[in-house]
């Protein structure tokens, strides 16, 4: 399979529009005779069901939660990033696209990268048209705050909740449609498989969550918007219900899965406290701002941290990385925490944290000044962690936060099945080996805004208008088959072990093993634990209740199985990956002072996986697509 | 801790409800109140017993998917808290506790304490939105906004829907979520353009689902887990009349 990413000729300024000049379009009478699924309802399934509506297409917008705006983007706290220059600090396109391919380690493409810092701009304003109530100066006009990674002040915000105000803006242009008519929404629905007839997505397989039934959903075009896949580490801080299916269904379809051991470790969590732990909480980078990481620098220094006098204190990211100081990159942040709890520095009861400390903002900048800036969070912290961050330091530790890897996708965010588009977290497109932050939303809102809609009619305008196999068609037939198969195989089973357990176990493996830090052996022996456990999942898991009823064990069990098959091709990727770029740390390949060691020579490439069956062990084939370089200089990274 | 819990059991909407009891003796105090519910559902499967189904998601109080009402207060005792983000500690060894779903009738029972609040999709859906089409918006720093406006809108737009304010209004209104979003556009010059068409959609969509209008009892605004105000009922109820004389 020779993979085409489609990047447009032409320099790399005006790659996107002289492709959107070249692109076919679709007539607005016809346009209301193609219907495009749309699974998932986060910022960039949202924001392309509303968009796509407003053109005139049929949209039916798919969701597992009860409403649409329960997404996981909800959850998204900083920021989002945008080159507007307004603070007039040097920012520009140019500076965006290139903080975001260097702090992606130089693993992702150009030319999306370009785009994407190119459509931020268009963002803010559509988001302001809104009414999305971004923070804003005295002047009237929007504040900008600073994030890792960067060293100018581009990230707009809506308090620590800017998640949740996109997205209520997505959501409520999508209701709108659904007023119009332009979109028909299904909420508490399931997408289990995608139907393919002649070579194309034609379709989906739903399970409607609250009746049981399975559901055949025909359409011209089918658009996943479905995530990320951090829950296969079990603890996480993505909602409970993300989860990979969809993707991974597709993937099992023929969609290949690219750069899987792609995995973020957010560096400032709130640490596990014990075994019933079902989630981590993330507290926002943005508190890196003014909060200060150190850990004591004498080992099991026992006193409370405000006994603890400044030259006893080890400010490691200051001392280490002056220029960048506590604002380095998430993957930088988040290994080195390791690293001075590996060196037995951590402090807390598990001796798996490090403190972040903002004694001297609130003496520097007043009680009022930081609480207005980060209230909410410290309050959240408070609630979680029964401490008052105001009068004593944070604890925190890195966990598992974002997957950059994804679909496959070309740069039109098509798969490489033919009507099958990827957007958002679910695809691996413009993140690299490492996101920095608050590119979540841009990339989420630009896939949904603006590059679907213009990319997805250049696919339909060379479909036949109004073509239909109907539902009863033998594809739809075998989907829906394999779909209700799999639950009445889950029910059957009746063994002795919980879902929960074996998630629960299994997140452990891939944490252990493919995590802030991977080696061979550990990956070789991962491989082998996780394909014991999942032969035990399929004989001995106990999945309660009924099919034809609401039942969130059974939702979860299909999942788990999912995240059985996926951690296996993780550890391979990161396995095969014999360099260490971004999140992704091999420890054979780091420096004396533990700093990933690339090697371009060898892997500047996406690997992206072809399923080939399970069978005991999963069976992929690798492919490659070569990542050139024709704009930057590739360079080690540092932020020293 | 050892906790005694009492839950409500249904198995559809049209089922007879009823209720469950169970000890658990292994809680501990910096559970969330939903991990301790993933415990005792634990417990239910090993025993084969099947386990008591609630809506959650993020669990980091944002989502809006929890919506417990615990010893018959919407999201338990602790103020501007989702029942997410409620931690055992709260409690004392030996506490009993009930839960329900939050009651009404325009949230009818899907199973247990699992509700269907599609009637809040359909309020958003008649009206609370800006009618802006994406593509072309002007320069977002072209309409400045005074900071005080701009930081109220957002107070009110901090709204999760998770339904706590028609669990506690004894005429189950959902009127603090509806004028919530009203109150949040309206303080945007961007919204201020619709203002009075939506409040009538919104208003009418409100009624049309089953939900109660507003007595000022004012139970809403003390349980809501975000702390909006109340002030927004009284916006959208001044607007509403307005629109009428409009």
């Amino acid at each position: 399979m020779k993979l085409d990413g489609k990047i447009p000729e032409g320099p790399l300024e005006q790659k996107w529009s002289l492709h959107k000049k070249n692109m076919k379009l679709v007539a607005p009478n016809n346009r209301r005779k193609y219907e495009v699924i749309i699974v998932g309802t986060g910022l960039a399934g949202g924001a392309a069901a509303a968009s796509l509506a407003e053109m005139g297409y049929k949209v039916k917008s798919f969701c597992i939660q009860d409403s649409a705006r329960r997404a996981h983007s909800i959850a998204a706290q900083g920021g989002i990033n945008a080159a507007k220059n307004y603070p007039n600090d040097g920012d520009s396109v140019w500076r965006l696209f290139y903080d975001t391919i260097k702090g992606g380690d130089y693993r992702s493409r150009e030319a999306n990268v370009y785009r994407l810092a190119e459509v931020a701009n268009n963002i803010i304003d559509q988001a302001v048209a809104q009414g999305v109530p971004f923070a804003r100066e005295y002047s009237g006009l929007l504040a900008n705050r600073s994030f890792g990674g960067a060293q100018v002040s581009r990230t707009f915000y809506a308090r620590g909740q800017t998640g949740q105000q996109l997205l209520l803006g997505a959501y409520q242009a999508m209701m709108r449609q659904v007023q119009e008519g332009g979109v028909e929404y299904f909420p508490r629905h399931e997408m289990l498989e995608v139907v393919i007839i002649d070579g194309k997505a034609r379709g989906i397989i739903t399970r409607d969550l609250v009746s049981g039934e399975i559901v055949r959903h025909e359409a011209d075009a089918v658009v996943l918007a479905t995530g990320g896949y951090g829950n296969v580490f079990y603890l996480s801080t993505n909602a409970k219900n993300s989860n990979v299916t969809a993707a991974w269904r597709a993937h099992k379809k023929g969609a290949l899965f690219a750069n899987p051991c792609y995995v973020q470790v957010h560096p400032t969590c709130i640490p596990v406290s014990g075994d019933y732990q079902s989630k981590l909480t993330l507290m926002s980078e943005s508190l890196r701002n003014d909060g200060r990481v150190w850990v004591p620098r004498k080992k099991g220094d026992d006193r409370h941290p405000n006994d603890i006098p400044d030259e006893e204190r080890y400010y490691y990211l200051e001392e280490r990385y002056p220029s960048f100081g506590n604002l380095v990159p998430r993957d930088v942040a988040s290994r080195n925490a390791k690293l001075v709890c590996d060196e037995g520095l951590g402090v807390g009861e598990t001796g798996l944290a490090v403190y972040l400390d903002f004694r001297d903002a609130i003496k520097r900048d007043g009680l009022d000044t930081i609480s207005a800036k980060y209230g909410n969070l410290f309050d959240m912290y408070h609630n979680i962690a029964g401490e008052n961050p105001y009068k004593q330091p944070m604890k925190i530790y890195p966990a598992v936060h974002y997957t950059m890897g994804g679909l496959w996708v070309d740069y039109n965010l098509m798969t490489n099945v033919p009507g099958l588009f990827a957007t958002g977290e679910a695809n691996f497109s413009d993140h690299g080996a490492n996101r920095l932050g608050a590119s979540a939303l841009m990339q989420g809102l630009s896939d949904g805004y603006f590059v679907l809609p213009a990319t997805i009619g250049n696919y339909l305008a060379d479909e036949e208008i109004g073509k239909r196999y109907g539902t009863d068609h033998a594809e739809f037939e075998k989907a829906a088959g394999e779909a209700q198969a799999q639950i009445d195989k889950l029910l059957s089973i009746k063994g002795k072990r919980t879902i929960v357990d074996f998630h629960r176990t299994l997140g452990k493996i891939v944490w252990d093993n493919i995590g802030i830090a991977r080696n061979a052996e550990d990956l070789k022996k991962a491989i082998k634990e996780i394909q014991e456990l999942r032969e035990e999942f399929w004989t001995n898991v106990y999945v309660p209740g009924e099919k034809n009823n609401y039942n969130k064990y059974l939702e979860f069990a299909g999942r788990v199985a999912d995240f059985f098959e996926l951690a296996e091709l993780m550890a391979k990727d990161a396995l095969d990956r014999e360099e260490s770029c971004g999140c992704h740390l091999r420890e054979e390949y780091q420096s004396e002072e533990g700093e990933a060691i690339r090697n371009d020579e060898d892997f500047s490439y996406v690997a992206a996986w072809e399923y080939q069956g399970v069978n005991g062990e999963l069976k992929e084939q690798l492919h490659k697509e070569n990542l050139e370089f024709e704009f930057v200089e590739l360079k080690q990274r540092s932020y020293k | 801790m050892t906790i005694h819990l009492k839950y409500w059991k249904q198995d559809g909407p049209d089922a007879q409800g009823y209720f469950e009891e169970k000890t658990l003796d292994t809680v501990n105090e910096h559970m969330s109140f939903l991990e301790m519910l993933d415990v005792l559902n634990e417990e239910l499967q090993l025993e084969g017993k099947d386990p008591v189904e609630f809506d959650y998601d993020c669990r980091e109080g944002i989502c809006g998917s929890c919506n417990l009402v615990i010893n018959g207060q919407a999201h338990g005792p602790n103020a501007k808290t989702a029942c997410c983000q409620l931690h055992m500690r709260t409690y004392n060894d030996g506490d009993h506790i009930t839960i329900e779903p939050p009651r009404a009738a325009a949230f009818p029972v899907i199973k247990d304490l699992v509700v269907d609040r599609s009637g809040f999709d359909r309020i958003i859906e008649a009206g609370g939105y800006v009618s802006v089409k994406t593509g072309s918006a002007q320069e977002a720093n072209s309409t400045p906004i005074e900071k005080h406006s701009s930081d109220m809108a957002f107070d009110y737009a901090t709204c999760i829907g998770c339904g706590a304010c028609v669990a506690a209004c004894p005429n189950a209104s959902a009127s603090l979520f509806t004028g919530a979003k009203i109150a949040h556009l309206n303080k945007m010059p961007q919204g201020e353009v619709e203002r009075y068409d939506r409040v009538v959609a919104m208003v009418d969509q409100m009624k049309e689902e089953g939900f109660g209008d507003c007595s000022n009892y004012g139970e809403c605004e003390a349980v809501c887990p975000q702390g909006i105000s109340i002030s927004a009922i009284a916006e959208m109820r001044r607007d509403y009349v307005k629109a009428m004389f409009s």
